[in-house]
């Protein structure tokens, strides 16, 4: 299922600081034609359908069409990302719509906790830093 | 407007790119979940002047294997023993595993879940009453930490709602070790020895993907976890939906050869996955068999894993086949039977099974398992969802064909090829499972002093899945930082120039400069191949020879050898790859990656004279499991400067007790 961008929509990001598809794009995918100001994906048969530059497009200017050699025409799916939920619209062949909701995370983007004044005591023993603050005890196995 | 055709890439490469020569003392190479997890570990322990960088091919947020999302977590340990873990995985991968390994990742994987549900992964509970709730309304329970029940789909896996696991992940990875301390989009694609000690690593050498620019990184000590091999065979689909393979289909198996281009030991690299999915869509069906209870029909309607004749084939393979759960190698070899045997397609009985757990539920909860099951592909595999759309399929009317895919390799999934590591440092761990620098032994270390591996990087530890690759990746960031306080007086020397690796790096530049304009159609030049045509030349020949699906996974001797002659020429001709652009630069790196990691595997199954897992690959002049000369690993060394694979067995020991 490529993805593909609609003219129309795209402005190439040029008022972010990134062209946010190509930034995100995990194989690379994506670009931008510098003169249109407009991305497409460069690659259809290496897309892997993981939605992720359709998600982060701010103009929502891509959505994906079914692999040419297998998937019969007339269906999508098109996600609306919030900050806690993303909201599924999936379009059948016959046009029966489902709508589902599911929560993708459960604190504000941005504070996640990186822990970042732990610091471990002993280098020498096999606990990780947050397993030695919590007083792990490393289990020794019943050998043979 | 439409835009006009265009040719691949906007980002022309250039004969000579700018270079950029960096120090560091650790190197963390990928920006999956391993890598995280040692971006998250490693400030922990090092001190404050220590440098520190970490390279991805992609950007973090969404790199990797769980770029897409997951909709579980296939490996949390909760109320279970890490000796049972063991066991589980030591059965499913047909006895040969590294028990220390597995033993020690089941002692700290809990600790990763932990996090991720604090950095705010939503966790499926289940409330007193037997009661599924989502990870936004399971929070009134409390968290793992704190006791709440998750939802166990199988002994081992808990529901989530994992649609933004990954950027959750990285976020936290990328606060602990901060945004100066990581360059996206530069693709590492080859291990530096030392100068004065070729089994010591001293560096690394890469180019950005975004501007025409090679990277020489000196260290000390590094971590490479860049996935497993995929499109390495001729996939099913072979138009657009190749694109649609099982596992990322970025994987191109530059852990393996990076590690083994350095000298490294690799082990266990006959072992493959195959796994069976719902037809072209790849969607995930453990949901379906653990959670939803649905049954594999052949085309007759039976459930040809509940017969006889499939208990009496699953007893040639005790105690492996006549454990409580199937190997997955062995449902596979049942399943292969009967599409052989004419009696496809394989259908999963969604109908049915939808019906049984409805009989039971008033129409909210039936509405809420319906979301459950389409959740089930969102999260993950958001094709399989437009899929079973397009072809109107509403699972409680209508069964999904199931389908075995081309193989994949992979060392954290269920498989367990990969690189050769030490074990932990404990007394219990046989002193042959242990790899020494100095006389001191680091956990996770390859055979090469100073490199480490995690995830699909370790071999014969499979089911570590999305937690235990973080796990191990933070394991890794500990050990690096003992490795450099006990080598504070190594000095990492490089063999090579800066022009010698520049010219490396850039090869594929500067034989499409040389020759481009020699011809009229860009593609098509006797003086260099494009990484596409290698990439067909490539899966031809493994698809046809190899234990490919044209076969049926089977393969022979002889077949072994033509394919790996073919292989050895494809190498050579290598040397004639041509990239006009840096996507195609970096498509050149990766067919070269391939090449070195399907040779591996291949030679690996030469070498076995046995069909240790019959369902993932047959050699048909080794039938069967042959226990008196096989229970061992195979390990595999490569010698760049002579082009020289050597093979060899290495004795298993046992650990745990069976129950």
């Amino acid at each position: 299922m490529p993805s593909f961008v609609i003219s129309e929509k795209c402005d190439g990001c040029k008022g972010g600081d990134k062209t946010a598809c190509m930034y995100i794009c995990p194989n690379d995918l994506m670009v931008l034609e510098p003169n249109a100001m407009k991305a497409y994906n460069q690659e259809p048969d290496q897309c892997w359908e993981c939605f992720s530059c359709v998600k982060i497009c701010p103009t929502q200017a891509i959505e994906v069409r079914g692999y040419s050699d297998f998937v019969p025409l007339g269906s999508s799916i098109m996600p609306m990302m919030g900050t806690e939920d993303v909201m599924w619209t999936c379009k059948f062949r016959n046009g029966l719509i489902k709508r589902f909701k599911f929560p993708i995370r459960t604190t504000p983007e941005g504070t996640a906790n990186a822990y970042a004044d732990l610091k471990g005591k002993d280098l020498d023993s096999g606990l990780l830093s947050t397993e030695e603050a919590d007083g792990h005890v490393l289990a020794t196995p019943t050998t043979v | 407007m439409a835009l006009p055709n265009k040719p691949l890439g906007e980002l022309k490469a250039v004969r000579d790119p700018e270079v950029e020569e960096r120090e560091v003392d650790i190197l963390i190479v990928g920006g999956g979940m391993a890598a995280c997890g040692t971006a998250f570990e490693v400030k922990k322990w090092a001190s404050d002047d220590t440098k520190i960088l970490l390279c991805d091919k992609a950007a973090m947020e969404r790199s990797g294997a769980v770029a897409q999302g997951l909709s579980a977590i296939n490996t949390y340990v909760g109320d279970n023993s890490p000796e049972d873990y063991v066991r589980m995985v030591r059965n499913d991968l047909m006895g040969i595993v590294r028990e220390d390994l597995i033993f020690d990742l089941g002692n700290h994987v809990d600790d990763s879940v932990h996090l991720f549900e604090e950095w705010g992964l939503p966790v499926w509970k289940k409330t007193d009453d037997g009661k599924n709730l989502d990870g936004k309304k399971g929070q009134k329970l409390g968290t793992l930490k704190d006791g709440a029940a998750p939802v166990r789909t199988g002994k081992w896996q808990i529901m989530i709602n994992g649609e933004s696991y990954k950027r959750i992940v990285a976020e936290a990875g990328k606060l602990a070790l901060g945004d100066e301390n990581i360059i996206e989009r530069c693709f590492i694609v080859e291990i530096l020895t030392d100068a004065n000690n070729p089994n010591q690593i001293a560096g690394a050498v890469g180019f950005s993907v975004r501007e025409n620019k090679v990277f020489i990184i000196k260290c000390k000590t590094m971590m490479v976890a860049c996935g497993g091999a995929v499109n390495i065979y001729q996939p099913r689909s072979v138009g657009e939906g190749k694109g649609r393979a099982w596992y990322p289909v970025w994987n191109a198996g530059s852990t393996y050869t990076m590690a083994l281009r350095a000298g490294a030991e690799l082990s266990m690299m006959e072992n493959r996955f195959t796994p069976a999915r719902f037809k072209d869509g790849y969607g995930p069906v453990g949901a379906w068999f653990l959670l939803f209870k649905a049954k594999a029909l052949n085309g007759l309607g039976e459930n040809f894993a509940a017969s006889d004749a499939a208990k009496a084939e699953l007893e040639k393979y005790a105690p492996y086949g006549t454990a409580a759960i199937t190997p997955t190698c062995l449902r596979n070899h049942l399943m292969l039977f009967e599409l052989k045997e004419g009696r496809g397609p394989i259908m999963m009985d969604t109908v049915t099974a939808l019906a049984d757990l409805g009989k039971t539920m008033d129409k909210k909860e039936l509405k809420h398992l319906e979301s459950e099951a389409w959740e089930d592909f969102l999260d993950m595999t958001c094709g399989q969802a437009n899929l079973w759309c397009a072809q109107d399929c509403e699972p409680e009317k209508k069964n999904s064909e199931v389908m075995p895919t081309e193989p994949y390799l992979l060392g954290s999934h269920s498989g367990c090829c990969g690189i050769w590591t030490s074990g932990p440092d404990f007394d219990w761990v046989p002193d042959s499972y242990k790899v020494k620098h100095n006389d001191k032994v680091y956990n996770r270390m390859t055979t090469i002093g100073g490199l480490f591996t995690a995830g699909d990087g370790v071999a014969c530890s499979g089911h570590k899945f999305s937690s235990g690759s973080h796990a191990e990746g933070r394991i890794t960031a500990k050990e690096m930082v003992k490795f450099i306080r006990d080598n504070a007086d190594f000095t990492p020397t490089l063999k090579e120039t800066k022009e010698e690796l520049v010219d490396m790096v850039y090869k594929p530049v500067r034989t499409y400069l040389d020759n481009c304009e020699y011809t009229t159609a860009d593609d098509i030049n006797p003086e260099y191949i494009k990484p596409n045509g290698m990439m067909y030349r490539m899966m031809k020949a493994t698809h046809e020879y190899g234990a490919g699906t044209s076969t049926f996974y089977q393969t022979s001797s002889k077949m072994l050898e033509t394919v790996i002659d073919l292989l050895e020429t494809m190498r050579a001709d290598c040397e004639k790859l041509a990239a006009g652009d840096l996507h195609e630069l970096m498509r050149a790196w990766e067919i070269y990656h391939r090449l070195y990691t399907v040779e591996a595997h291949l030679r690996h199954i030469q070498y076995r004279k046995e069909t240790r897992y019959p369902g993932f690959y047959y050699q048909a002049d080794h039938p069967g499991q042959d226990d008196a000369n096989w229970f061992c690993f195979v390990n595999s060394t490569y010698d760049k400067a002579k082009n020289e694979w050597s093979l060899k067995k290495v004795d298993y020991h046992k650990i745990i007790p069976d129950a």
